[in-house]
């Protein structure tokens, strides 16, 4: 089984600093990119079917299309990793970032070259401190090495490449909060359209990439569309970061062929629950995902068929929940993290996700009223796409909402015996 | 044009604007709180949410915001969609959760938005059982109040202050419902717009301050259309009287003027109605006292001092309306009739005037300088000058970014997606002027020099346009400062060019006169802008007459001295003026409050302010706009024009004798002056009746019309006749809109806030229905034929020993009446002389410490400020704060450390 994005990540756990990243072929898609015309690199990406690992799955050749080239394209132009690694129970892009910096850095060179972008930035989780000095390291090589810089390998291409370490908040995430952020202002969303292929960082046409999307493209410039597409189970293409957290037997993060079965993830490669625990359910991708459970365990991880199952992919890390954990007080968590999160902007999300963390607060200390989960199920209409600014309420809406269908009588009880039944 | 469809109905639209903006325009009730008409869509608080379907097909639809909805061809929404409806009714619900329910004693009640949508969407009843979140209010100053426990997080007072105002010492912090709108700590907010806040606010977190010392709702306020007469702008204002008393004022909406906003001195000067130091009831000085007296007392001692005197003189004033200056030119006759303003501000708006006339430039309004896309201001400090001109100026320089935004097809109203797209791209506002501006930080360049050397680089961009206007000689950064500012011009759209009274300086005004002359003979039409000191400037010097000196000649012949709302004081120096009351044994003065001039008249009649009488101002667009009573004064108070009829009563003036109400006075004064026979069109005369029925300026909510006046007299009062106007001092009367020039204030049915305005607009932030009220007497014919002006001045050459004392306005203090308001007094600085560093250190003078100034025959005291900005051999005094008025500067000047330091501030050396 290949296993492009991770093959090369070391045992002992440190980076693979350039030489070694040379050693094992490092650079060579890099090169051969500068040599192609920038919209056959993107022909390329869009024939490889790679979609976006940053959770919405947006097809990335599609995305850079709409940024405008030739000669009367505006300038400069950005390229942006997202590696503000925020959603709760994700970390499969500090894996990428600690163990292979360069591979990033790589991926970036290519996706700016295809947009022809002249200053990339890479926007970091600020607690993320180790991959903040890895990649430190790795930009400097690369800068030593004259991989980054002017004049990249003779062929006349420029590109800065700037670390961004981030304050701190999921909203910067968002990928036009992280526009906001970088350029020093609220990381309230902004509206789109515009979108920011054409008015992004700075007003200009601009990129942000997930940092799983920008590793894997450097293979497919190397290996060619159709091996990416043959990596895959479905018609998404390629590997995917997979990961199990919760109460299982072997929690991790496994590179598998997109379209692995929720089954194998959970019960192959995370080991089944822990003794003495039941499955009830899990969230697919992070917290903004809607509970899957028994009955989706067969569902392939892949973009399309999650979504058909009524959730999402996401970041496809899933928070595995249990028989012996409340799921009114895992689903309270998460809203008030999202509570905790909402930028302030538009009402829904400010009052609504505040309204739903103090009525699971409530319900959980035993103080829930009857009309509490017609209120509950309310929010997540109020907050439903459209209706609000962002994805940020929409996302918080899902674990709700589902939880609200598959554990209807957990809540009922919190209700009726007027405490939490696992406390 | 575009169809929409509107709850299954077609519709025209703008296919340039959104669903909301056209939803308004229709006339529906859509609720809305982040949207502002001035501001465009930002898509926030959810409040107007409509169903939008695909076509007619479409039964589904979905959810969007209106204000984010291009209203593009075919556009399909239903606002009285079920999901629509209870979401917009869910957005109130959720914007109350934290809201503090306490309407009762919350300011804004009766004239809030919040409470008007909460109405209209129909959220009744509260689901939230949760305890509230709380905030401790800071101070903002005396303007401003917070309470910010009812904030509803719309984020409109912070896009007004820092991205419409371009304030910086105001933010959002925080998030989540916990978002703070405030100052990083407590203090006075420094924008000169933060009044504005009030109205913008969509409900009770940020309120008058003034108001709250003398609270009254709105709807027992008894408005009136009226005139901001706190400087030449004429900005309209809606003042609301109650007991007597003003409680405040509020913008009146003008599209073509002040459109949504007032800066802080029109807003907050009104107090000087109230002062203590009002004049309410005539005043005979005798052996030096004066005493006060009846009406026919003053009646009686006037006849003494004018009956049968055949040399009688009248002086005139820049701040009093029209009418009372043609009233006293009527009394006087025109040939004893002066105009009550200096020589050099005589001679400059003379000049003005004639520039305008013979100039190929239009004068704009300040809408059109919003739209203008180059601008250079020549000699202008327009935030402590002529304040409004300075908010619109923010705007112009938005204007040529927007030509990108058009091309990446980002509608104009789309307000972040234009600002993100724009960044700090900005159109080119060049200022020229002696020290810096509170504009400086939207400049493309700034020009900092002598005055002439402002006029001489007037000249300069002049002959880069067209090489036959006059050449100077400058240095090579001014010649490039110079081909760079014409470039500029020349390639706008609309160019503007705004120069003024501020420098006293005709060579200023003949340099832009030239740029606007040069322009128009490249083929660009320009735009001319004068700013000029007071309300009523233009329009007195439209009406001709001699300046104070001509005044001064005639007096030690004339048998009495008529001074008009008029502190001569404040137009001739000291010594002068002390000359003048020497020579002139017998002054009359009208005025409303004791000044230097009242304090030696023999004989003071106390004149109505703007808001107890009725006139016609002139704009320094030349605008005629009427203002009109607000309330009747109590006592012998009465407006200045029939003090002046009375008087001419006693002199048995026949032409005076037919005058018994306003338009009489109009009348026979647009008759009498070609000038100004335009003002007749400035407001509907008094006879105009609606259905048979005045215009009420009063709410019909007005309470206590029977009751407060009951300790007095149980029987209710017979409310006041006005003959003047067609407006009644009455709850009752036409219930509709009236036109335009009569709106006492703004409300609508279901709409009690200022956002009312809404329904009194031929489409949102356009004209007002009927068109904007106003009559503009000056428009530039084509050019006259007459040249270039030629006499351009010569180099600034700094003297040894002296130092060229230039004028420095401040927009609280500067301006004569606004100052006698508490809250303006609290943040009017006190006088002080800046200069460079460099000069400072040549003359021993430190900073903060005491200057004594030697200028123009004067000499005063004042605080030293030491400033970077200002070029070295001239100095900036601030003028208009006692003691520093009726100082003619420039003048060259002598300045030293001040011998003693004198307790309590800066005072008058002898």
């Amino acid at each position: 089984m290949e296993k492009p994005l991770t093959q090369h990540v070391r045992r002992d756990g440190e980076m693979l600093d350039l030489r070694a990243y040379e050693a094992v072929g490092g650079y060579q898609g890099m090169r051969r990119v500068l040599r192609m015309d920038p919209r056959e690199v993107q022909q390329l990406v869009k024939d490889s079917t790679l979609r976006g690992r940053g959770g919405a799955g947006f097809p990335t050749g599609m995305k850079w299309s709409f940024v405008p080239m030739g000669p009367d394209a505006p300038h400069p132009k950005y390229l942006i990793c997202n590696a503000d690694e925020m959603e709760p129970g994700t970390f499969k892009d500090r894996l990428l970032l600690e163990a292979t910096p360069h591979q990033l850095i790589e991926g970036m060179s290519i996706a700016a070259w295809a947009i022809q972008a002249e200053v990339a930035y890479i926007f970091l989780r600020g607690e993320y401190v180790e991959s903040a000095r890895r990649l430190q390291k790795a930009l400097a090589e690369a800068c030593e090495a004259r991989y980054l810089g002017r004049n990249i390998f003779g062929s006349g291409y420029s590109l800065e490449m700037h670390l961004h370490t981030s304050a701190g908040r999921y909203m910067c995430g968002e990928e036009t909060g992280l526009l906001n952020a970088l350029e020093g202002k609220r990381a309230n969303p902004r509206t789109k359209p515009p979108f920011p292929q054409v008015s992004g960082l700075f007003g200009k046409p601009s990129i942000v990439q997930n940092v799983e999307t920008l590793c894997t493209l450097p293979h497919i410039v190397n290996n060619g569309a159709e091996w990416f597409k043959k990596l895959s189970r479905t018609a998404d293409g390629g590997t995917k970061l997979y990961g199990a957290s919760g109460k299982v037997k072997r929690p991790g993060l496994w590179e598998l062929p997109m379209g692995t079965t929720v089954r194998e993830l959970l019960e192959e490669y995370a080991g089944g629950m822990r003794e003495g625990l039941r499955f009830r359910g899990l969230l697919p991708g992070g917290a903004s995902t809607d509970f899957l459970t028994e009955e989706h365990l067969d569902v392939p991880m892949d973009f399309t068929a999650v979504q058909k199952a009524g959730s999402r992919m996401g970041t496809g890390t899933m928070i595995v929940l249990d028989d012996k954990t409340c799921p009114v007080g895992m689903v309270w968590n998460l809203e008030k993290f999202f509570a905790q999160e909402s930028c302030g902007w538009c009402t829904p999300c400010w009052s609504g996700l505040n309204w739903t963390e103090r009525t699971l607060r409530a319900l959980e200390e035993g103080r829930g009223r009857e009309g509490d989960l017609e209120k509950l199920a309310y929010q997540t209409w109020f907050n439903a796409p459209g209706n609000t600014f962002c994805a940020l309420a929409p996302g918080s809406a899902e674990p709700l909402q589902s939880a609200l269908k598959y554990f209807r009588e957990d809540f009922e009880r919190h209700i009726h015996d007027k405490r939490c039944p696992w406390k | 044009m575009a169809t929409v469809y509107i709850d299954d109905k077609p519709y025209t639209a703008d296919p340039a604007q959104n669903m909301l903006f056209t939803s308004l325009t229709l006339g529906f009730n859509l609720p809305y709180f982040c949207w502002h008409p001035a501001m465009g869509s930002v898509g926030a608080c959810r409040q107007c949410a409509v169903k939008q379907f695909r076509d007619e097909n479409d039964t589904r639809g979905k959810l969007v915001m209106a204000c984010m909805t291009p209203a593009a061809d075919g556009t399909r929404i239903a606002i009285h969609d079920p999901d629509a409806t209870k979401f917009r009714a869910g957005v109130i619900e959720g914007l109350m959760t934290n809201h503090p329910h306490d309407c009762p004693v919350c300011d804004e009640g009766g004239e809030c938005h919040l409470q008007d949508m909460t109405v209209m969407t129909g959220h009744d009843y509260r689901r939230y059982p949760y305890d509230k979140r709380t905030f401790r209010n800071q101070y903002l100053g005396p303007f401003v109040n917070q309470e910010m426990n009812r904030c509803i997080q719309c984020y409109r007072c912070v896009r007004f202050y820092r991205e419409y105002a371009g304030g910086r010492d105001f933010n959002s912090f925080a998030l989540r419902d916990l978002v703070f709108f405030g100052r990083h700590k407590d203090g006075v907010l420094e924008n000169e717009f933060s009044g504005n806040l009030v109205e913008v606010c969509p409900t009770g977190v940020f309120t008058d301050a003034t108001l709250k010392h003398h609270y009254t709702r709105k709807w027992d306020l008894q408005f009136a259309p009226s005139i901001c007469t706190h400087c030449g702008l004429g900005c309209n204002t809606s003042p609301g009287e109650r007991y007597g008393m003003l409680r405040r004022i509020v913008n009146r909406y003008n599209g073509e003027v002040n459109g949504y906003f007032l800066c802080d001195r029109g807003r907050y000067g009104y107090e000087c109605v109230n002062s203590p130091q009002r004049i309410r009831q005539p005043l005979l000085r005798r052996e030096g006292v004066a005493q006060p007296v009846s009406r026919a007392e003053a009646l009686r001692a006037a006849r003494e001092l004018l009956a049968g005197k055949q040399n009688v003189i009248g002086i005139g004033s820049p701040r009093a309306s029209l009418e009372a200056n043609f009233a006293l030119r009527t009394l006087v006759g025109p040939d004893h009739f002066f105009a009550g303003m200096a020589d050099d501000e005589h001679r400059l708006l003379t000049k003005m005037i004639q520039v305008l006339r013979s100039t190929p430039a239009r004068t704009p309004s300040l809408r059109e300088i919003e739209q203008c896309d180059a601008v250079l201001v020549l000699g202008e400090d327009p935030t402590n000058f002529a304040p409004r001109l300075a908010l619109a100026l923010r705007q112009s320089v938005r204007q040529q970014p927007f030509a990108a935004t058009d091309k990446m097809r980002i509608p104009r109203w789309l307000d972040h997606a234009v600002r993100e797209a724009v960044q700090d791209d900005k159109g080119p506002l060049f200022i020229a002027s002696t020290h810096a501006t509170r504009l400086d930080d939207i400049a493309a360049r700034t020009f900092r020099a002598a005055p002439t050397d402002i006029a001489r680089l007037g000249f300069a961009v002049a002959r880069a346009l067209d090489t036959s206007a006059p050449a100077t000689s400058m240095s090579g950064e001014a010649v490039a400062l110079a081909a760079q500012i014409a470039q500029a011009l020349k390639t706008a759209h609309r160019p503007l060019i705004i120069a003024g009274g501020g420098l006293n300086s005709e060579s200023v005004i003949e340099a832009a006169a030239n740029v606007a002359r040069a322009l128009d003979t490249v083929g660009k039409e320009a735009r001319l802008s004068f700013t000029v000191p007071e309300c009523n400037s233009m329009g007195l010097a439209l009406m001709g007459a001699a300046p104070l000196s001509a005044a001064f000649a005639a007096v030690k012949d004339a048998d009495a001295v008529i001074v008009l709302e008029n502190d001569l004081g404040r137009h001739m120096p000291q010594p002068a003026l002390r000359e003048f009351f020497e020579r002139a044994f017998h002054v009359i003065a009208l005025d409303c409050l004791t000044n230097a001039t009242t304090e030696r008249a023999e004989l003071v009649l106390p004149a109505g302010t703007f808001a107890e009488s009725d006139g016609t101002l002139v704009s320094s667009e030349g605008r005629a706009q009427r203002f009109f009573q607000v309330f009747v004064p109590s006592g012998d108070i009465q407006e200045s024009w029939r003090w002046l009829c009375d008087l001419g009563a006693l002199r048995e003036n026949s032409e005076m004798a037919d005058w018994k109400e306003l338009d009489d006075v109009i009348i026979a004064l647009s008759n009498a002056i070609p000038a100004l026979a335009g003002i007749v069109n400035a407001a509907p005369f008094s006879g105009l009746r609606l259905a048979g029925e005045k215009v009420p300026r009063e709410p019909h909510r007005y309470s206590g019309r029977t009751a407060m006046h009951a300790n007095i007299n149980v029987s209710e009062p017979k409310p006041p006749d006005d003959p003047d106007s067609p407006l009644s001092f009455s709850m009752e009367g036409f219930p509709d809109q009236p036109p335009s020039a009569l709106i006492p204030f703004f409300w609508t049915p279901g709409w009690n806030s200022i956002q009312s305005t809404n329904f009194y607009q031929k489409e949102i932030a356009g004209p007002l229905r009927g068109g904007d009220p106003g009559a503009r007497l000056i428009e530039s014919g084509a050019s006259d034929g007459s040249g270039y002006f030629i006499r351009v001045p010569q180099a600034f050459a700094p003297r040894e020993g002296e130092w060229l004392v230039v004028p420095a306005y401040h927009i609280f203090g500067s301006d004569e009446q606004s100052l006698h308001s508490a809250a303006i007094a609290e943040v009017a600085p006190k006088p002080y002389i800046a200069m460079n560093p460099e000069d400072a250190v040549l003359l021993a003078l430190r900073p903060e410490s005491l200057a004594e100034v030697k200028v123009d025959g004067s000499s005063y005291r004042v605080q030293v400020r030491v400033r970077p900005d200002m070029p070295k051999g001239i100095a900036a005094l601030l003028v208009g704060v006692p003691p520093v008025v009726g100082v003619h500067l420039p003048a060259w000047g002598t300045l030293q450390p001040a011998q003693l330091p004198v307790e309590g501030g800066p005072e008058r050396a002898a």
